[in-house]
């Protein structure tokens, strides 16, 4: 099958929506399919054999941060010209509603198009404005796919329509496979995520620090990700201050060895979370998961069963289940066991078959993907001639 | 008279403008109309499919008497129902098929049927296809009727004689014992 791929954000930064689709992509020329992705790129940025650059990307404040975008006349040039040149089966957009390639191709394309959702950003001032526009290409998409229930709520809320729920892929062997590091082992406790991004939750995990390091003094707390490490431990009573460890940015397999080995997983995300990859990661590699409430984590540690859930942004609700769980081997025995069995569902053989399923669904009984031709004046009244 | 000319030269802009718009309007509603037709084709191959494998299921003697007899009933009924008993029908097929397939054993021994892994591949396939496909048909019906339902094209006529989309209402909740992949 001759699969595009259309990615919204920039290929040279780092993010999700761009590992999910790189991963998917080379899932798929493993199991023999063309694919194509285009994504916004510096020109000379080294890219995969697979992507295809759509230009340099623009940086906009929108939805809250600055998100580097791509739109305007000439990269509606360079998707029409990749959808010419690509003649795919099926085009696969991500984030659709985003300002940039998504919602071009959208409008540029006839045929199967799919598209995943994975943000679940209530509705904007600047969407309900653009919705005619939006709606007409929206209404393109034959398939739409939400990442979570929650994701696939929000869409159907602001978007009408429905949604198929695919959990985003994570490649489980990967990460049940990598060595422990013993430096990282030993009443440990594991943060991820940008240091100085209040919706990852570190300031919730600060303040519930002293109190687990009143019941368990030996406690380290291990923090990958980047940010100002000064800043982040400023709440802190000096003298606890060399219990913290910062790692810095982390690279693909030390993360997986870092989850492998850390006692205790901690996501105090306070919102902004419409899947949480990052669980998936920790219980792929059997990390014991402790994380707040959110509608998106519930859902993927299955309600409380593959992972332990606290009342979001509460330090004390943390703290305890924190030093309970740090004290009872057995429990958490139970939960990496009962995590390893529940995460086997998002592992990129399910999730990669669920996405192919939807690809043959769509495609099945129409024309492949083409370059939607406006029709002339002419031919709006018929009277054109060919 | 400049006045007047300018007028009808207003009228006219406008008059053309309308008409851009609602043309506009006409060729999204004939996208969405393509799009539906697509998806029930799509649809109405998913469940043909489903019913193919389960009915072969129940004549390949891999399942006891009483569950061959059922599974056998409803994949028939399915594939002869006619148009305005297809819901039902289909929906009782999936009855069946939850009937049949209640208990991971049941799927085991198909498996270890020769041929059976095969044949449990197809039947796991269709029963995840049908949902998908029917929530891609009845998402594009929404869309149709949603913008049928508007004030302009009521008023003009826009969806000219297409038939006024309907939604596909069926029960299609797969067996645990097919999808529960996590155990």
């Amino acid at each position: 099958m001759r699969i595009g791929i259309v990615c919204p954000y920039s290929w040279d930064v780092p993010g999700g929506v761009q590992f999910h689709i790189r991963d998917l992509a080379e899932y798929f020329i493993r199991l023999g399919h063309e694919v194509s992705v285009l994504a916004p790129a510096d020109d000379d940025t080294p890219l995969p054999p697979y992507v295809v650059s759509a230009g340099r990307a623009v940086p906009v404040p929108y939805n809250g941060s600055v998100a580097r975008l791509n739109f305007g006349f000439l990269s509606a040039a360079r998707v029409r010209r990749w959808l010419h040149d690509g003649a795919f089966d099926v085009v696969h957009i991500h984030e659709p509603t985003s300002p940039s390639l998504g919602l071009l191709t959208c409008w540029a394309a006839q045929g199967p198009i799919v598209a995943t959702f994975h943000t679940s950003n209530p509705r904007s001032r600047a969407m309900i404005a653009a919705y005619s526009i939006l709606q007409a290409a929206l209404e393109k998409i034959s398939a739409r796919i939400a990442v979570s229930e929650y994701a696939r709520r929000t869409l159907v809320e602001h978007l009408g329509g429905d949604a198929v729920v695919i959990p985003n892929g994570v490649d489980v062997g990967f990460f049940a496979r990598a060595e422990p590091n013993p430096e990282w082992q030993g009443d440990t406790i594991g943060f991820i995520g940008r240091i100085d991004e209040p919706r990852k939750g570190l300031p919730v995990l600060m303040k519930a620090l002293p109190k687990i390091l009143a019941a368990r003094p030996q406690t380290r707390l291990l923090v990958a990700g980047r940010g100002d490490e000064k800043e982040a431990v400023e709440t802190l009573p000096a003298e606890l201050r060399s219990r913290v460890e910062f790692l810095g940015m982390v690279s693909d397999e030390d993360k997986a060895r870092f989850l492998r080995s850390v006692d205790l997983y901690v996501a105090p995300n306070t919102g902004g979370e419409s899947f949480g990859i990052i669980l998936v990661e920790a219980l792929s590699a059997g990390a014991p998961v402790l994380a707040s409430d959110l509608d998106a984590f519930a859902q993927v540690l299955d309600q409380g069963a593959a992972g332990e859930l606290f009342t979001n942004e509460d330090a004390d609700a943390l703290a305890e289940a924190a030093v309970r769980l740090l004290a009872d081997p057995a429990r958490r025995g139970e939960l990496s066991e009962r995590g390893s069995m529940h995460v086997r569902r998002f592992d990129w053989s399910t999730v990669g078959a669920d996405i192919l399923s939807v690809y043959e669904t769509v495609t099945t009984g129409t024309a492949a993907v083409a370059a939607d031709e406006r029709p002339g004046l002419r031919a709006r009244f018929g009277l054109a001639r060919d | 008279m400049r006045a007047v000319t300018a007028t009808l030269i207003w009228i006219l802009v406008a008059l053309v403008a309308i008409g851009l718009y609602l043309s506009w309007t006409a060729g999204r509603l004939d996208r969405l109309h393509s799009r539906i037709d697509a998806a029930r084709a799509a649809l109405d191959a998913q469940l043909l499919r489903r019913a193919s494998v389960a009915q072969e299921l129940a004549t390949s003697g891999v399942l006891d008497p009483a569950a061959s007899i059922v599974l056998y009933e409803a994949a028939h009924a399915a594939r002869q129902a006619e148009e305005e008993q297809r819901e039902v029908a289909e929906s009782e097929l999936s009855q069946a098929l939850r009937a049949v397939f209640a208990e991971a054993q049941q799927v085991e021994a198909v498996r270890e049927a020769p041929g059976g892994e095969a044949a449990a591949r197809e039947l796991t396939e269709a029963v995840r296809r049908v949902p998908m496909a029917r929530r891609f048909h009845n998402d594009a019906v929404g869309a149709a009727r949603r913008l049928r339902e508007h004030r302009k094209v009521r008023w003009f006529h826009l969806a000219g004689h297409a038939p006024f989309p309907l939604a596909f209402e069926m029960d299609d909740e797969p067996p645990t014992a097919l999808v529960d992949r996590a155990a």
